[in-house]
């Protein structure tokens, strides 16, 4: 057993073993609590909501991972899914092809990228802070966003996007398979990839990095640009989920993708995190969120819950290392 | 005269952008430099501007604060069930457990931050989500109209009726943002605790070595953010007259925005009174003179997302070439 921690620790990083605890803790809580928790219905609708939050969370790593932060997540998603409701609307609405659809898919993305990639360049060559940087262009991109819909939802699509949103394959949901790839993806860039290594050493000296040869600029532009790719395919998920876009759809999400972040051992100054304890994280957030919905709480008290969560996880980790000192018999 | 416009290159930039702004407006639309106009503006932005302040001063102290504008909602429940409870209440009793209430929700925030080393920002998501989550979940989200009336009346602090018949008059939250931005200003820029303030947003282990007492700063700033929220919790309930417990929720990030534009700096060390109010005021006017304009209400935060982009690329741009002169 303390091999297999041993093994866990040196595979995926330290703070992987007590995610786990956690996860399994709450999973053990939630299926004695309530019977339904562990039934198929229940794990298969987790895997449904899930994705979501997860493809906006992995947006919102690589820039903390970086140093910053992106608060645009949830507007460029929105105006991805815009774009592609508009290309649809365009080509006949729910008579729309598949050529259609996929040149729609495509110029989300391209809209997405762009708007991420505006942001890596003001942040690279002008050098302002990310955070105001990506709050411009939140507010910029909701004003956007209702100047162009009028606050109104868009609807009327093809009836084949719908299995993007609601189908199985082999069974397991397809927009879980699309969150599964899209993490998988940026855990090789980030630990395979000499993009992913600037990533980390951006976040933890930025001046250090450039003097070693990296080009710092092209990668943080490059950093923004990715996240607002993972935006789009969010956005384009988001729009087949609900056949609909609304801009605004799920504001709420952005601070939690934060927290998620931080939960999965992200450090918020940078130079650290793991895409596979992040994804334990979004699964820790997701059973409580489940499981206290099954007991007959609603989805507020699972926002309070997570809250808390970060802050006894966050404090956990701020004293234990204080109290092994002690043991030891240090000052 | 150079050195005031060197030492505060940001506030004499934004004062001379407001001016022209102002004057443009001026002429492009007769109802804006009116009496009225102004007055309205000066009460729609008081709530705004009193938690401006209370954010300046933790930006200063080199925190972020997330929660704030979730803070105030709370303080508006618990301050109904309050005066509920002791049979009706006044203004004095409002403002003392309206004040007291903020202060407690920031000392929370203190207590994380200082207590277990949280950094500000994971600290202020995680009590927002805890604070917005208990809110909701407690209230089930219900509204609230039957309210104290000293609480939802009007209280006029100045009025004035023009030739033609229309009434101009400032309200009483108008009155408690100047008080708040007076406060803030004596804090930061005439007290021991203001300096340190400076002193340890700037450099906080510098700071600790001078003989700063970090834990204390922290109390401080976020103690009076809360403040600062909690009055204005209880002035949003006397423009609105209601209490509703998600409406406050997302205008803490467009606080932000407006204090930052007015030259605070994320990581501390540096902003003034005097900017903040303006960067509020710049944003307001805006959005005041597109009204009158004509302008399609919906279009009023893209203009103003372009102009806070532009405005922090450029200051960003301008202190580079600078900080290169210097080397």
């Amino acid at each position: 057993m303390a091999n297999l921690i041993q093994e866990v620790k040196r595979r995926f990083g330290p703070e992987v073993p007590p995610l786990l605890g956690i996860l399994l803790l709450v999973v053990i809580i939630f299926g004695i609590a309530s019977p339904r928790f562990l039934s198929g219905a229940n794990l298969g609708s987790m895997a449904f909501q899930l994705p979501e939050l997860g493809l906006l969370t992995l947006a919102m790593m690589i820039p903390i991972i970086s140093g910053g932060l992106n608060l645009a997540i949830i507007y460029t998603a929105n105006m991805a899914g815009l774009t592609l409701a508009w290309v649809l609307i365009h080509f006949g609405g729910p008579d729309a092809g598949m050529g259609a659809f996929a040149l729609g898919v495509i110029t989300a993305i391209a809209v997405g990228a762009l708007a991420g990639a505006i942001m890596g360049l003001v942040i690279a060559y002008i050098g302002a802070h990310p955070i105001l940087v990506s709050l411009a262009m939140m507010i910029f991109l909701r004003g956007l966003g209702e100047f162009l819909t009028r606050g109104s939802d868009i609807s009327g699509f093809p009836s084949f996007i719908a299995p993007i949103g609601h189908g199985s394959l082999l069974g397991v949901p397809i927009p879980m398979l699309i969150f599964l790839a899209a993490a998988l993806v940026w855990h090789i860039m980030l630990t395979r990839t000499r993009h992913g290594l600037s990533v980390y050493m951006i976040g933890s000296n930025i001046r250090a990095t450039e003097y070693s040869g990296v080009s710092t600029k092209r990668t943080l532009t490059l950093i923004y640009m990715m996240s607002g790719v993972i935006c789009a395919i969010a956005g384009i998920l988001m729009l087949t989920r609900f056949n609909s876009v609304r801009v605004g759809h799920g504001e709420a999400l952005l601070l939690i993708t934060v927290l998620a972040c931080f939960l999965g051992g992200v450090d918020p100054f940078g130079g650290f995190g793991r895409v596979v304890a992040v994804v334990i994280a979004l699964l820790i957030l997701q059973v409580l969120s489940s499981g206290l919905n099954l007991l007959d709480a609603n989805q507020h008290l699972s926002t309070a819950v997570w809250g808390l969560v970060l802050i006894g996880v966050t404090v956990v980790r701020a004293i234990l290392p204080w109290m092994q000192h002690r043991k030891k018999g240090g000052v | 005269m150079r050195n005031l416009v060197r030492t505060y290159a940001t506030e004499t930039r934004l004062s001379i952008v407001l001016a022209l702004l102002c004057a443009g407006l001026g002429i492009a639309s007769g109802d804006f430099l009116t009496l009225a106009n102004i007055t309205s503006l000066f009460n729609n932005n008081s709530v705004n501007l009193i938690w401006a302040v209370g954010l300046l001063v933790v930006l200063i102290a080199g925190g972020i604060d997330i929660s704030f504008a979730v803070a105030a909602s709370v303080v508006q429940y618990i301050a109904v069930y309050f005066f509920a409870a002791i049979g009706g209440g006044n203004w004095a009793i409002g403002f003392a457990f309206a004040g007291l209430a903020g202060i407690a929700l920031g000392c929370i925030n203190a207590a994380l931050i200082h207590g277990f080393r949280l950094i500000s920002i994971v600290a202020t998501i995680a009590t927002f989500n805890a604070f917005f989550g208990l809110l909701m979940f407690i209230t089930g989200g219900v509204f609230i109209y039957d309210l104290p009336d000293w609480w939802t009346s009007r209280i006029i602090v100045f009025e004035h009726q023009a030739a033609n018949g229309t009434w101009s008059e400032l309200s009483l939250p108008v009155a408690v943002m100047a008080a708040c931005v007076a406060a803030t200003w004596l804090l930061i820029k005439h007290t021991n605790i203001g300096r340190q303030l400076y002193a340890f947003g700037d450099n906080p282990e510098g700071a600790r070595r001078a003989g700063v007492n970090i834990g204390l700063m922290q109390f401080v700033a976020f103690g009076w953010m809360g403040l600062m929220a909690g009055i204005g919790g209880l002035m949003q309930v006397n423009i609105v007259q209601e209490v509703v417990p998600n409406a406050l929720i997302g205008r803490e990030l467009d606080v932000l925005a407006a204090v930052v534009l007015g030259g605070a700096r994320l990581g501390g060390g540096r902003g003034t009174v005097l900017g903040c109010v303006l960067g509020v005021l710049l944003v307001a006017v805006t959005q005041n003179g597109l009204n009158l304009l004509g302008v399609s209400p919906y279009a009023f935060k893209m203009i103003i997302g372009a102009m806070i982009l532009i405005a922090i690329s450029s200051s960003s741009l301008s202190l580079r070439l600078r900080v290169k002169r210097e080397i």
